[in-house]
């Protein structure tokens, strides 16, 4: 970098407060067309079913209906919702139809879409809609599935649509020699990320330039370019894909779903604009679920608690269809079952099972909160059968800085092979007891204090980051002299606009109001691969420092000519270029035209962030109601670029586990149907429930692997909580023998434990 | 159905079908697409405007039961140029993040200031329990209020 940096690392206000806070940002609802249609979906109303006709005649002839599609109006072969992760031949079979067509799979499958002048006349024509379908049994859970009585895909013969294998050194050999083996099922309950801000989109198509374009693009808006181009048969220089702000992500906004699809193919079929915009019952069944998942896990370990190997079997239910990246929760969480943790010997295998219910796909440390669960319970369970102190199994345990990089267990099929990159875990467990006051906290474990029961727990977490291929960068030099940063990243969020720009400051030597960010949509630069797997900064960051780099240097010459000097008399400081006598060229006089330079940011190494999660928590018996008392955790992420936004992730992040560990379940009967549709029934965690949440984020080991030495970070302190929490429980009820197997800890969930466990 | 109504200080007459929510009427009829809908079933608070100085669900309020009511709107909050004292907190205590609770957030915020200067960190967090944020983890939210208190006090002491 050209200058000292000053705004990295620095707290700065987030320049896209100030429209978001004067209610002035603009979300995909907000955006109007001239001249534009609306549209509503028919879903299915039976989770396993023939469908045998849907007459739409009666919907129809309502005044203000201008089309209702169905499966034949999509034209021969039905177009599939692809796999954009890991795209496995293996899982074709089981994509998932733009619409339903011969049969539905879930509660919430798209049956038909009505286009109308308004949406209330939409929905109205949905009411009209006579759909037939024969019903099928529904598959609801792993047995079901397993035992295959009905299959969701016949021609597979099977419910079961991939297995994943994690394996390094000889796990068998391993638990044959140990001392100590234990062996548990866990279950993680299904829920989701459930960003605030309902899915929609407004397309557009022009007749004459023969263009596409679409508003509400998130996340991964050059990937979606590529499938909506597939899909409907257009060169991908036809179709603009629009962001504005987006109402968060997590993981689910923004992956191709089949809506994606039906707005813009009905935008081209109507010659008109088509906007959709989903409501909050329509996204809790159509939008992604995630984590649901059974896990039958043994630990062997030496007497004095080394562990020697981890071997078993998980399941995910992965609903009714493999979507865009249903594949990563049951790879990682074969792949990440060992964690912060020296494990020597592995054998892990990961199924994926489809059963009647909504698809799933990542969401915020996907395949990493349920392996987390389910291992840092087995460490506890270990610890109190050997007579241990969990802290201490946990730091012998931990792998130590000396040891990396620390390869994990590889992956087949789609083989990956990665390595914990560098880091200290000790030291971060060391600095998240001290902030958690650990030592007089624990002095209260299983204790009763006015009705109560007080537990503690500590647990290690990774965290990785900056999947590849790459990132561009553009930067022009405007002839203002400010500068214009084009970035393939996308903003859900997370408040890019702002950590970008701090990175490009620093990148080119001048104050941050000098440039300005633009992000997300794609006709700014070649290509983009968006945000996910805590990729934005390190990536997209790490690409604009080259491109500032590309810039300079192409701006040297003219400088120099300017300048009359030598090109390596030329330094750049904040108003532009000087020779070393001072004589100085402003960057608005150095060019009359705009100069412009780009740049790729390639990485095929992942970075880790590493931390530990320290919890207190009271249960109270009667009720069954576990009360978060305090919280602290630590995270190293290399370097920080904002520290303010960084910390807010590393907080909502840990609610958001808290919702996921105590609150949030989808819940579905015997037939498939799903009983928590509205946020009265699927909860959230609200303001009142978790007051005391601190988290430290530090700078000690910064990543090797790309200039900015920053690691990924936005997902962070959610993989930690679901076991940090059980454990605290299990603590808490030490005196019943309560051991959680399951999530979440509702207090329903937990005052049945008590009753078994009491005598 | 005709409604006339006054919102953020200007009169305004509407002709809208009775069975029109006032969120949708301020966002789609009057333009005002700072009141966000987050589930259309009055639990999650981000279309929370304030309707004679009571914070209401404009998801489940109809646009003609405001008829002859003064509603603000995120938008009457929020000063020609720059931040209320309530947003600057929020931005200062990085009290949001994608934003689309923020509007909900703020005029909660200011319909309970308004009436209690005073309210402690329980009361706020009692009183933002009916916004949901899925974001920040609240705390910071709570901070940015409790320190914005000093400017609604400030006010009283002035009026």
């Amino acid at each position: 970098m050209s200058a000292p940096n000053r705004l990295i690392g620095s707290a700065l206000e987030r320049v896209e407060d100030l429209r978001l806070l004067r209610g002035r940002g603009q979300f995909v609802a907000d955006i109007n067309r001239p001249d534009q249609l609306h549209a509503a979906f028919l879903r299915s109303a039976v989770a396993h079913g023939m469908l045998r006709g849907v007459d739409a005649a009666e919907a129809l002839s309502l005044d203000g209906v201008h089309a209702v599609l169905t499966a034949r109006d999509l034209g021969s072969p039905m177009p599939l919702l692809p796999i954009r992760l890991q795209p496995l031949p293996e899982l074709e079979p089981f994509c998932q139809p733009m619409l339903a067509d011969e049969k539905v799979r879930y509660v919430g499958e798209p049956v038909a879409v009505v286009i109308a002048d308004s949406s209330a006349i939409a929905e109205d024509a949905l009411d009209l809609i006579a759909v037939d379908i024969d019903p099928l049994p529904a598959i609801t859970n792993r047995d079901q599935a397993e035992a295959a009585g009905t299959l969701l895909f016949p021609e597979h013969g099977s419910n079961v649509s991939m297995r994943w294998n994690a394996v390094k050194g000889d796990a068998d050999a391993a638990f044959e020699a140990a001392d100590y083996t234990r062996r548990e099922t866990f279950t993680v309950q299904r829920h989701a990320a459930l960003f605030m801000e309902p899915r929609g989109f407004v397309a557009e198509w022009d007749t004459d330039a023969e263009k596409l374009s679409v508003w509400g693009a998130a996340k991964v808006a050059f990937a979606n370019r590529k499938i909506l181009a597939a899909t409907m048969g257009l060169e991908r220089d036809q179709i603009d894909m629009i962001e504005g702000d987006v109402g968060g992500s997590f993981g689910s906004r923004g992956e191709f779903y089949p809506e994606d699809f039906l707005i813009p193919f009905a935008a081209r079929h109507l010659g008109r604009p088509v906007k959709w915009v989903e409501d909050r019952r329509e996204h809790l069944m159509a939008a992604n679920h995630a984590r649901q998942i059974e896990c039958d896990v043994e630990i062997a370990a030496t007497r004095d608690g080394k562990i020697l190997a981890l071997r078993g079997t998980n399941w995910t239910d992965n609903g009714a269809y493999i979507r865009t990246n249903g594949s990563i929760a049951p790879r990682n969480a074969a792949q990440f079952m060992s964690g912060a943790y020296d494990i020597e010997h592995i054998r892990l295998t990961s199924y994926s099972l489809t059963t009647n219910k909504t698809p799933t796909g990542t969401y915020r440390g996907p395949g990493r909160f349920e392996p987390d669960f389910v291992r840092e319970r087995l460490i506890d369970l270990m610890a109190k059968d050997l007579g241990l102190d969990p802290l201490d199994v946990r730091r012998r345990n931990l792998v130590p800085a000396d040891k990396m990089p620390y390869p994990l267990a590889t992956m087949t099929p789609f083989e990956s092979v990665t390595s914990l990159d560098s880091g200290d875990n000790h030291a971060l467990l060391d600095r998240c007891l001290a902030e958690f006051g650990w030592d007089e906290k624990v002095a209260l474990q299983g204790q009763c204090i006015d009705g109560r029961y007080h537990g503690v727990s500590v647990g290690c977490f990774i965290e990785g980051g900056a999947a590849g291929p790459s990132e561009d960068a553009r930067i022009v030099l405007e002839s203002d002299g400010s500068f214009a940063v084009y970035l393939g990243s996308a903003g859900v969020g997370q408040g890019i606009e702002t950590i970008m720009g701090q990175i490009a400051g620093d990148a080119l030597g001048v104050p941050f109001e000098r440039v300005r960010v633009h992000y997300g949509s794609t006709a700014y630069v070649a290509e983009g691969f968006g945000s996910f797997h805590s990729r934005s900064t390190v990536m997209g960051g790490s690409a604009i420092v080259l491109a500032a780099e590309a810039l300079l240097e192409k701006l040297r010459p003219i400088a120099a000519a300017a300048l009359g000097c030598a090109l390596d008399a030329v330094v750049f400081d904040e108003e532009g270029a000087r020779d070393a006598d001072g004589k100085a060229v402003a960057f608005d006089a150095l060019s009359d035209a705009p100069v412009s330079a780009e740049a790729r940011f390639e990485n095929k190494k992942y970075t880790y962030s590493y931390g530990s999660l320290a919890a207190h928590v009271a249960v109270d018996p009667k009720t069954g109601q576990v009360d978060v008392l305090d919280i602290a955790s630590t995270k190293d992420v290399g370097r920080m670029i904002n520290p303010a936004t960084l910390n807010g992730q590393s907080v909502g992040s840990i609610v958001q586990g808290l919702g996921g560990t105590l609150l949030e379940e989808f819940v579905y009967d015997s037939e498939g149907q799903l009983l928590t549709g509205t946020l009265a029934d699927y909860l959230l965690p609200t303001a009142t429930d978790f007051p005391n949440i601190r988290s430290t984020v530090l700078e000690l080991a910064p990543s090797p692997h790309n200039p900015l030495g920053a690691k990924g970070a936005g997902e962070g302190e959610i993989i930690p909580v679901g076991g940090v929490i059980a454990n605290a429980v299990a603590q808490a009820l030490a005196g019943f023998g309560v051991e959680p197997m399951a999530l979440p800890l509702s207090p329903p969930n937990v005052w049945r434990m008590l009753q078994e466990a009491i005598p | 159905m005709k409604a006339a109504f006054e919102v953020n200080g200007e009169s305004v007459e509407v002709d809208v079908e009775p069975r029109l929510s006032l969120a949708d009427c301020l966002r789609d009829v009057l333009g005002l697409t700072g009141t966000h809908l987050g589930c259309e079933h009055g639990v999650c608070g981000a279309c929370t405007v304030i309707v004679d100085g009571q914070a209401v669900r404009s998801c489940l309020t109809l646009a003609v039961q405001a008829d002859g009511e003064r509603i603000t709107t995120v938008e009457g909050l929020s000063p020609e140029a720059g931040l209320s004292p309530l947003q600057a907190a929020f931005r200062k205590h990085h009290a949001l993040q994608c934003g689309f609770c923020t509007p909900g957030m703020v005029t909660t915020a200011h319909a309970l200031l308004s009436e209690e200067p005073d309210a402690d960190a329980d009361r706020v967090r009692e009183v933002l329990s009916g916004n949901i944020c899925r974001c920040t983890g609240y705390v910071p939210i709570v901070e940015a209020v409790l320190e914005a208190r000093a400017a609604y006090r400030k006010m009283e002491g002035e009026s």
